[in-house]
């Protein structure tokens, strides 16, 4: 058993940690106060391959393992949040899809550009009333000889300003739950597909959160992906490496909270002496660090496993319930040390807690993972 | 020639500005007349003389300069191969008169012909070379250098050992200077110089003057720098009305040569200078470890930074807690104010 | 072009150093390495060079196992071969023994151009360089900013005190960069795979020729150990509006430090 980061990993992980600690970190408080997205950054991400970690290099992407996508996620998160959405976004819900379930053909067409973010990707899945359940969605497609025509409204989707390649789940089968859900390609400038509401998010809002628009929508045919019907299988699998992905930006977040209060507490005076001397802080700081490395283990034995090749939907669901719960956790702490400038959006540790919150939600809620996990242990009773 | 006693003499190499080829006379650099004070407190101790060489053309007026500051002997090697420096001529010079003069100690400044030289001269002659010295003394008959390493997170000594050739490249700013006494005189000695200008594999084409009137940074006495916090290029002009004031250089951290602000030549700090003025103002200078490096030496640091949990002011000798676009134009004209008040 | 880059692993300068209990050196465990700062710089104009002219890039160190760290980074930004001299007598040896054993591991490649980082950021000596130029016998440029390379000749900006010296340089010869040569690339993921799978040749001293234990060169320098640096006296923060903290800084800067 072996618990120490492998030559690459520890490469992946300083090459990482230094570009975001000199490009990214310097710009996450204006990023954040304008909810600029920074095409630059996604570019520079793009010609490292961050935005294809585990695409095959004969696909231009990094070739790499899943370890190495949560360190890379996790060290993007502990400089700037929404970026790690994007990344994760990117990776887990768009190239991985393609990549497990996609033709040649399609694989050939999509993932060079967004292996190396010449083109952004998002997913469309949620709708208005179809949230934690996914199976309840209403968006149709209907099979029109040559081409496909949907039609639906999607929400809650991240990059869906900026994407130009969604992936989008609409219903081509009997409307029961999961059946009959089919998973298609759809690219900005096809006919009948147009951006909605853009939200304001609490948090990370240097990402776009959208709704988008399907109105009698025409895919060329050859735009689905997968088995017809057999949808909801790509978007499950899907939703297990997103969730791997999700507890990293978490761990990040975490992390950025841990760092920025230990190094308050510092310096921080009061009564005379650092307020790190005090027990109480002492004790608040050991608890975080514990609980996050409680949750980066969780994450790379999540990440591990799956580059095994084996089932690892029950250690996905466990690694991001607790790394989001700590997140969110954490940032509650730093802000506490940080006492009363910790509400001044001077100081970083509120975006911090803004940023967190929404990993507790988005991919699967904290009370849906339970869900997952609980079933796993309940069925091999 | 040999008195038996050279090996207790502490050798200076001379370092000047101007002279034939930059259409003016020679004269001595500041380091010059720090190394010859180091070098006399040396030659003190062991008993020998103070030796000062230069390399060059047209360098008789700067003997008397020499003697003034201390040297006991004046060596001179002339000819125009040596009119510009270049390593493959100085080392054809210096190591057999080293080889034949066998000093206690060799000491040479540590600026741009300094550390590209001395390194080499050590390699031909298999000399002990310690650089970045801020001290050399002599304890218990051995030579031993003091320098800062690990970005000045901690101090080395170093001892020579007994064989052989030393060489210690000091740091400037550091050591007191000589004063001078211009009764004082030095013998002179003129060496022929025979090196073949065919074995020159270097030639300086030009010398391009960067249009800063102020002195450099490594000789300041006062230095006020700049950092994150000024936020834009033409913030800098609030710096240089202060400097102008208190008769100083403008320097920055890494923040403004990375955003293009400034020129490199401005940098502070371990990708930068190292500096070691005796008023050191930083405005809108956080203070990271790697800036300290460069100027932790400064005798008085002035902190100016709006954040309080800034680290600068940890080694600030005083610190303003404010915004600095107000309070750096105060400074600058309560420091006029005082100049011009009767009395100041 | 083949050009030869010399890179050292040293620690992370935003480190905690801590001084080992006997004084004699910095307590390793627990401590950041990477490759030398300036040595980034090297590497990336070396790349850079090949770019331009279809040569290749080798790396070499000299240093402990966990040196091939540097040589793997060097790799994945794109530099095609690595060299690790490797071995104990490498900690007895001062920087010009260090040089030496460099230049008998260079003087047999193929080398139009030897590059280093002007120091490194652990000792701050800038030794290598010059000593490694002698060595190999080749003319040297230091603190150089812009490198322009002909056939059998290069054009070095030198940045010396208030101006930037406009070197002609034969070649082969020794540059050493200054940070404002370029701007280093990040190693992309397909460029650490292929480091993964690059192979590094490790050499001994003895592999090298050279006389184990010493190398051939004695020590001339010796270190007698590390302390801390003299603590700064706490200063005082100024109260008060801009105005008023101003005067009474100018007041202590006359009358305490004694400096207007």
């Amino acid at each position: 058993m072996e618990f120490d980061l492998g030559d690459e990993h520890r490469l992946v992980q300083s090459t990482v940690r230094e570009w975001a600690s000199s490009r990214l970190l310097p710009l996450a408080a204006e990023l954040d106060r304008t909810g600029r997205y920074p095409p630059e950054l996604i570019r520079e991400l793009g010609d490292l391959a961050l935005t294809g970690v585990f695409v095959p290099e004969a696909y231009s992407g990094g070739g790499m393992d899943t370890i190495s996508y949560v360190i890379a996620v996790e060290e993007v998160a502990r400089a700037e949040a929404a970026l790690a959405a994007v990344l994760s976004v990117q990776n887990s819900l768009v190239c991985y899809p393609i990549l497990a379930f996609g033709t040649e053909e399609q694989k050939q067409r999509y993932l060079p550009d967004l292996a190396r973010g010449r083109r952004l990707g998002c997913y469309c899945l949620t709708e208005p009333t179809a949230g934690s359940d996914a199976g309840a969605l209403r968006t149709t497609a209907r099979d029109d000889g040559d081409s496909w025509i949907l039609n639906g409204t999607k929400i809650f989707v991240t990059n869906g300003v900026e994407a130009d390649v969604l992936l989008v789940y609409a219903r081509t089968g009997e409307a029961s739950r999961g059946h009959g859900i089919s998973a298609f390609i759809a690219e900005k400038g096809d006919y009948g597909l147009a951006v909605g509401k853009v939200e304001h998010k609490l948090g990370i809002r240097a990402s776009s959160t959208c709704e988008i628009v399907l109105q009698d929508c025409r895919l060329p045919k050859d735009r689905i992906v997968g088995e017809r019907d057999r949808g909801f299988r790509v978007a499950m699998a899907t939703l297990d490496g997103g969730r791997i992905g999700i507890a990293a930006q978490a761990l990040g977040i975490a992390r950025a909270a841990l760092e920025d209060a230990t190094a308050y507490a510092k310096e921080r005076r009061q009564f005379d002496r650092p307020i790190a001397e005090f027990q109480a802080t002492q004790w608040k700081l050991a608890d975080m660090a514990t609980r996050i490395h409680a949750g980066r283990l969780l994450t790379h034995r999540a990440a591990w496993i799956r580059d095994q090749g084996r089932r690892h939907t029950r250690e996905a669901s466990e690694a991001k319930l607790f790394a989001s719960e700590t997140a969110m956790w954490a940032a509650t702490q730093a802000l506490q040390i940080y006492g009363g400038y910790g509400y001044i959006q001077d100081y970083p540790v509120e975006r911090h807690l803004r940023d967190a919150k929404i990993t507790e939600i988005y991919e699967g809620t904290s009370e849906i993972q339970r869900l997952v996990i609980a079933r796993h242990l309940l069925r091999n009773q | 020639m040999s008195t038996g006693a050279e090996d207790r003499d502490v050798w200076v190499l001379a370092e000047y500005g101007g002279g034939p080829s930059s259409g003016g006379g020679a004269s001595l650099r500041k380091i010059t007349y720090e190394l010859l004070g180091k070098a006399r407190h040396l030659a003190g101790a062991t008993g020998g003389r103070v030796v000062a060489v230069a390399l060059g053309t047209g360098l008789s007026g700067l003997a008397a300069d020499l003697g003034a500051h201390g040297a006991d002997r004046v060596v001179l090697a002339e000819s125009q191969v040596l009119d510009r420096y270049t390593a493959d001529a100085y080392v054809a010079v210096l190591a057999p008169l080293l080889a034949e003069a066998r000093p206690c100690l060799l000491l040479v400044g540590s600026s741009a012909l300094g550390r590209d030289l001395a390194p080499r001269l050590a390699a031909r002659t298999g000399a002990g070379i310690v650089t970045d010295c801020t001290d050399v003394a002599l304890e218990d008959g051995r030579v031993v250098a003091t320098r800062p390493v690990m970005t000045r997170k901690a101090i080395a000594r170093v001892a020579f050992s007994n064989e052989g050739p030393r060489i210690a490249v000091v740091l400037p700013n550091v050591v007191p200077p000589a004063s001078a006494d211009p009764a004082r005189t030095a013998e002179v000695v003129s060496v022929p110089v025979s090196v073949d200008p065919a074995a020159i594999r270097t030639r300086v084409v030009e010398v391009l003057a960067l249009k800063r009137e102020t002195v450099p940074l490594t000789e300041a006495d006062v230095i006020v720098a700049g950092g994150r916090g000024l936020k834009a290029a033409e913030h800098f002009a609030l710096l240089d009305a202060l400097a102008a004031e208190l008769g100083g250089a403008v320097g920055a951290s890494r923040p403004p040569v990375d955003s293009g602000w400034v020129p490199h030549d401005y940098e502070i700090g371990q990708t930068g200078k190292t500096v070691n003025p005796q008023l050191y103002v930083a405005c809108g200078i956080s203070g990271a470890p790697q800036h300290q490096a460069g100027m932790s030496g400064s005798r008085c640091i002035v902190a100016i930074n709006q954040d309080p949990q800034a680290p600068i002011f940890q080694v600030a000798s005083y610190g303003l807690v404010g915004d600095l676009f107000r309070i750096v134009p105060l400074l600058t004209e309560e420091i006029r104010r005082l100049k011009t008040a009767p009395g100041g | 072009m083949h050009v030869v880059v010399c890179v050292k692993h040293v620690p992370d300068t935003e480190a905690q150093v801590r001084i080992r209990g006997d004084g004699r050196g910095i307590e390793e465990s627990g401590l950041n390495f990477v490759m030398n700062y300036y040595d980034e710089h090297a590497v990336e104009e070396a790349l850079r060079i090949k770019e331009r002219t279809a040569g290749t890039v080798t790396v070499i160190t000299a240093g402990p196992a966990r040196a091939v760290e540097a040589l793997r980074a060097a790799l994945a930004m794109g530099a095609d071969q690595a060299i690790h001299i490797q071995d104990a007598a490498l900690e007895t040896l001062d920087d010009l023994g260090v040089a030496r054993v460099l230049a008998a591991a260079i003087a047999p490649l193929p080398h139009d151009l030897v590059l280093c980082g002007k120091l490194a950021t652990d000792y701050n000596a800038s030794i290598v360089g010059p000593a490694l130029a002698e060595y190999l016998g080749l003319p040297q440029a230091t603190a150089v900013s812009r490198l322009e390379l002909r056939e059998g000749s290069a054009t070095a900006h030198r940045e010396i005190e208030g101006a930037v010296e406009v070197l002609e340089i034969a070649l082969p010869a020794v540059v050493t960069v200054e940070r404002s040569i370029n701007e280093p690339r990040y190693p992309s993921l397909p460029g650490i795979m292929k480091a993964k799978r690059t192979p590094i040749t490790v050499r001994t001293l003895a592999d090298l020729g050279l006389a184990p234990g010493t190398a051939g060169v004695d020590r001339r320098v010796e270190p007698l150990g590390l302390t801390p640096p003299p603590k700064r006296q706490a200063g005082r923060i100024i109260e008060g509006e801009p105005d008023v903290a101003v005067r009474e800084l100018v007041r202590l800067l006359r009358q305490e430090a004694k400096l207007l």
